[in-house]
């Protein structure tokens, strides 16, 4: 078995005393998709910040490419290929889309990712290159923070809710672009409450129940009822 | 004609209030701290200016080009030991300890050179003068400070709007964590804009040092008409400050040629009008 | 439905602080009789910079008001009382509480005119205002313009007609008018406005939605705090016989040392500015001769509290040990149970 990309073990969060992850445990292999759902307040943004960096894990906890990274600093990780798209997308309201694109790629990271490919990818975010992020729609602030994400030409991307607050009309926009993403070899891992969506998209899948693996499987395997009984934990 | 004479003198030496202003207004934007000790750097510069002029016997100008530098260090090292620690929601921390560095400075410097009155010499530029028109003199070195002071501020517009560094300023203004995100490491980007701030703070030092008598008492007035142009030009415009800096000079010169007596006290009247009437500033820039 | 709830204040250590307060209190007044006129000066000394700290903490410690423009007040405290005693015969001791009114007056257009400040533009704006008095004070050559003015003898004597006399009256008015801004400070927290500061001091935002008026209890502790500090500032000058622009609105002894007094001694505590003053006064017997290597001492101090111990030196004592002097913690001692 190919040594995985991401390996997260017994992972535990914290804010402040009260606990959100209780030993939780993932693993992610180059390339691969893999979602991790669960109800609101199962721990899945906590678990993808602290994978990011956002916050403090036990430095074991966590491996990437058979490095320990746990414990380091956020802008530590993400000079180690890991980029987040966070909850709410976290555009910088000061920039327009051209620099938020810019300053993804901050890192200067050599890769395939480009401005040109993103506005390819994007046609949306190419028309409005110069505006101020503030400008753009929830769809097309979705597709900017994807790509500020990308610009980092990182080896795993994390996304947190891209789906949140968007008609599904303009989900499914977002969702078909990510096959571009999968076809440069980038490992994604899929935080969403969309279930049906991730589990399209994704090749595993988590599901994660107040803190802790409720079910895990490779998605076409597992049946709605098994699923449900996890998100739900009937 | 006298008037105009006023006015001219006002807006030379408003483009000095403007360079005292930059530097506070760039640090205010990307950190939300106010460094009371701004003005007392400011002298501090002026110090190093004499003592680097004095020593290898160079102007003030050739000074420049170690001050800066010295200067820059000075601030990236303050803010990565110490005020970098001060940050967080709770503004008496970066309050408390700025004060601190004011009064460290100050009674620091009094210590080394006295509280006598230096200046630095400029040689013949001082007294040099241009005649613009009938009965309409104005000092070359005046002239050359205010056109140093748009310089300087068209500088700091393009390092912020079209620089990578710019970017990563306002980037880690608005969101620090996410900004972290992109790679960029707060505690060096929060360092690089103090070395950027006291660069500013540099050279408005050797300006101060070849245009008054100074001794090292002077720091908080110069930190108070830095603050003043910064509210009367309207937070978050470098521009607006600019502007903020020329009104105050004008006010000032205005009251001085009513009465020398009431020189300081035109220019407080003229930010609390501002404040009264238009509180946030005649060209704020208005941000989320 | 409502729940009746009785509210006590303080703990255990409740009596025993104020036993202690009340010895204090009879000792010191008593200094007439044990002490001598350096130590009557030195101790009224102690007692206006507690005042004036206490002042300050309730000012930027709770109501989070965060002022370097105080000295504004201890001058026109200051000045009002000598413009009253030499300018309209009024007696010099009543000049005090009417020092205060008139500060209080003044500040009311000063705080609507501030207040549009946040933060640290609040800060460096009061100061500004401080200026701004101190140069019009400057232009009244009535009261000396710049250089100032001393204090004639008609009015000294009206004071008390021997220096024996003036002396004891003096202290007694300093210590009187120490403990009442300590008392103010004590039952202003303990209202329903106390409540308030509390609340605000931890999250002003929520303390808003809960229906707090955050703007008037600011400016009401605005005020207040500005007819007590120009009270103490008319005594101080009143003590000193003499005034000058500089001296009366000086920022290094009116607000750098309170400043340091209250970070030293722990911002947000009462207790905080008494254990500050008495560490100042002590650094200051033992090394004020080093000038300006003292003030940069006190500099480095402050930075050091600040960032290495933020709450202060009571801050540190009384989180380890759960002590408070001022009853002021409020326990819920009883509910009626619910209706569910």
């Amino acid at each position: 078995m190919p040594e995985a990309l991401l390996a997260v073990r017994g992972l535990e969060a914290f804010y402040g005393d009260f606990q959100a992850l209780f030993g939780v445990s993932i693993e992610v292999a180059r390339g691969e998709a893999v979602a991790v759902i669960g109800a609101n307040g199962a721990g899945k943004s906590t678990l993808l910040k602290s994978v990011a960096g956002l916050l403090r894990a036990r430095t074991d906890a966590i491996t990437f490419a058979g490095e320990p990274i746990g414990g380091l600093p956020a802008y530590a990780v993400a000079a180690r290929g890991i980029a987040l798209v966070p909850e709410g997308r976290g555009l910088f309201p000061s920039l327009t889309v051209e620099e938020n694109l810019l300053i993804g790629g901050q890192l200067g990271r050599p890769g395939a990712w480009t401005l040109r490919r993103i506005y390819e990818l994007f046609s949306a975010l190419g028309e409005r290159r110069k505006l101020p992020s503030t400008a753009l729609s929830g769809g097309q602030q979705q597709m900017a923070a994807l790509g500020r994400a990308l610009m980092a030409n990182p080896k795993l991307l994390l996304c947190d809710e891209i789906s949140l607050g968007l008609a599904p009309i303009v989900v499914r926009e977002i969702y078909a672009r990510l096959p571009a993403v999968r076809a440069e070899g980038t490992a994604i891992v899929l935080v969403e409450q969309d279930v049906v969506q991730a589990l399209a998209a994704a090749s595993r899948v988590y599901c994660l129940q107040e803190g802790r693996v409720a079910l895990s499987g490779a998605a076409k395997d597992l049946t709605r009822e098994a699923i449900a009984a996890a998100y739900f934990g009937v | 004609m006298e008037w105009i004479n006023v006015i001219l003198q006002g807006i030379l030496v408003g483009g000095l209030y403007a360079m005292f202003a930059a530097g506070l207004s760039l640090i205010f934007g990307v950190m939300r701290l106010v460094n009371i000790a701004h003005g007392d750097l400011i002298v501090l510069a002026a110090y190093v200016a004499l003592v680097v002029a004095q020593t290898l016997g160079i102007g003030p100008l050739t000074a420049l080009i170690i001050v800066v530098p010295v200067m820059a260090m000075i601030g990236y090292a303050l803010q990565w030991f110490v005020l970098n620690r001060t940050l967080g929601d709770d503004l008496l921390p970066p309050l408390l300890v700025t004060f601190g560095l004011s009064v460290i400075i100050q009674n620091g410097l009094l210590t080394v050179f006295t509280a006598d009155s230096v200046k630095l010499q400029a040689g013949p530029i001082e007294v040099a003068t241009i005649r613009l028109a009938e009965g309409l003199y104005v000092g070359v070195l005046p002239l050359l400070q205010f056109a140093v002071a748009v310089a300087v501020i068209a500088g700091l517009q393009l390092i912020f709007y079209r620089t990578a560094i710019g970017r990563a300023f306002r980037a880690t203004a608005d969101d620090p964590a996410v900004a972290q995100l992109m790679g960029l490491d707060n505690r060096h980007v929060f360092a690089l804009a103090m070395a950027l701030s006291l660069a500013v703070v540099a050279i408005a030092g050797v300006f101060l040092a070849v245009r008054v008598n100074f001794d090292p008492s002077l720091g908080p007035a110069r930190l108070i008409f830095g603050f003043e142009a910064v509210i009367i030009g309207g937070l978050g415009s470098l521009w607006g400050t600019l502007a903020g800096g020329l009104i105050l000079g004008v006010a000032q010169a205005v009251g001085a040629h009513l009465d020398p007596g009431w020189q300081i006290l035109a220019g407080h009247i003229a930010f609390l009008i501002v404040l009264a009437a238009r509180p946030q500033g005649l060209f704020p820039k208005v941000r989320t | 439905m409502t729940v009746a709830m009785r509210v006590a204040f303080g703990g255990r250590g409740n009596w025993i602080g104020t036993a202690l307060g009340a010895i204090a209190f009879a000792a010191l007044a008593a200094a007439p009789w044990w002490g001598g006129r350096d130590d009557l000066q030195l101790l009224s000394e102690i007692y206006a910079y507690i005042a004036l700290a206490s002042l300050w903490n309730l000012l930027a410690g709770y109501a989070g008001l965060v002022s370097v423009g105080q000295q504004a007040y201890v001058g026109v405290g200051a000045y009002s009382l000598f413009a009253l005693a030499i300018l309209f015969g009024v007696s010099p001791l009543w000049s005090i509480p009417l020092a205060g009114l008139i500060a209080a007056g003044l500040s009311i257009p000063v705080a609507l005119l501030v207040f549009r400040l946040r933060g640290h533009y609040f800060a460096i704006g009061t100061w500004i205002v401080a200026e701004v008095f101190r140069l019009i004070a400057s232009q009244v050559s009535a009261l000396g313009g710049g250089s100032g003015t001393s204090l004639p003898a008609a009015v000294v004597i009206a004071i008390a007609p021997t220096r024996a006399l003036r002396d004891v009256t003096m202290y007694w008015i300093a210590l009187v008018l120490a403990a009442a801004v300590l008392a103010l400070i004590v039952l202003l927290l303990r209202s329903r406005y106390g409540l308030a500061l509390k609340a605000m001091r931890d999250a002003e935002l929520a303390a808003a939605c809960s229906g707090v008026d955050v703007y008037r209890t600011k400016f009401l502790v605005y005020v207040v705090t500005a007819l007590a500090t120009a009270m103490l500032g008319a005594l101080i000058f009143l003590q000193k016989l003499r005034i000058s622009p500089d001296a009366a609105f000086s920022v290094n002894d009116w607000t750098a040392f309170v400043i340091f007094i209250t970070v030293i001694g722990g911002i947000g505590r009462i207790e905080g500015p008494i254990v500050g003053t008495l560490v100042f006064f002590a650094l200051r017997q033992t090394l004020a001769d080093l000038g300006t290597i003292y003030l940069m001492m006190l500099g480095l101090v402050a930075i050091v509290i600040m960032l290495a111990a933020p709450k202060g030196i009571w801050g540190m004592v009384a989180a380890r040990f759960g002590w408070q002097l001022f009853p002021l913690e409020r326990t819920v001692l009883s509910e009626e149970p619910q209706r569910r």
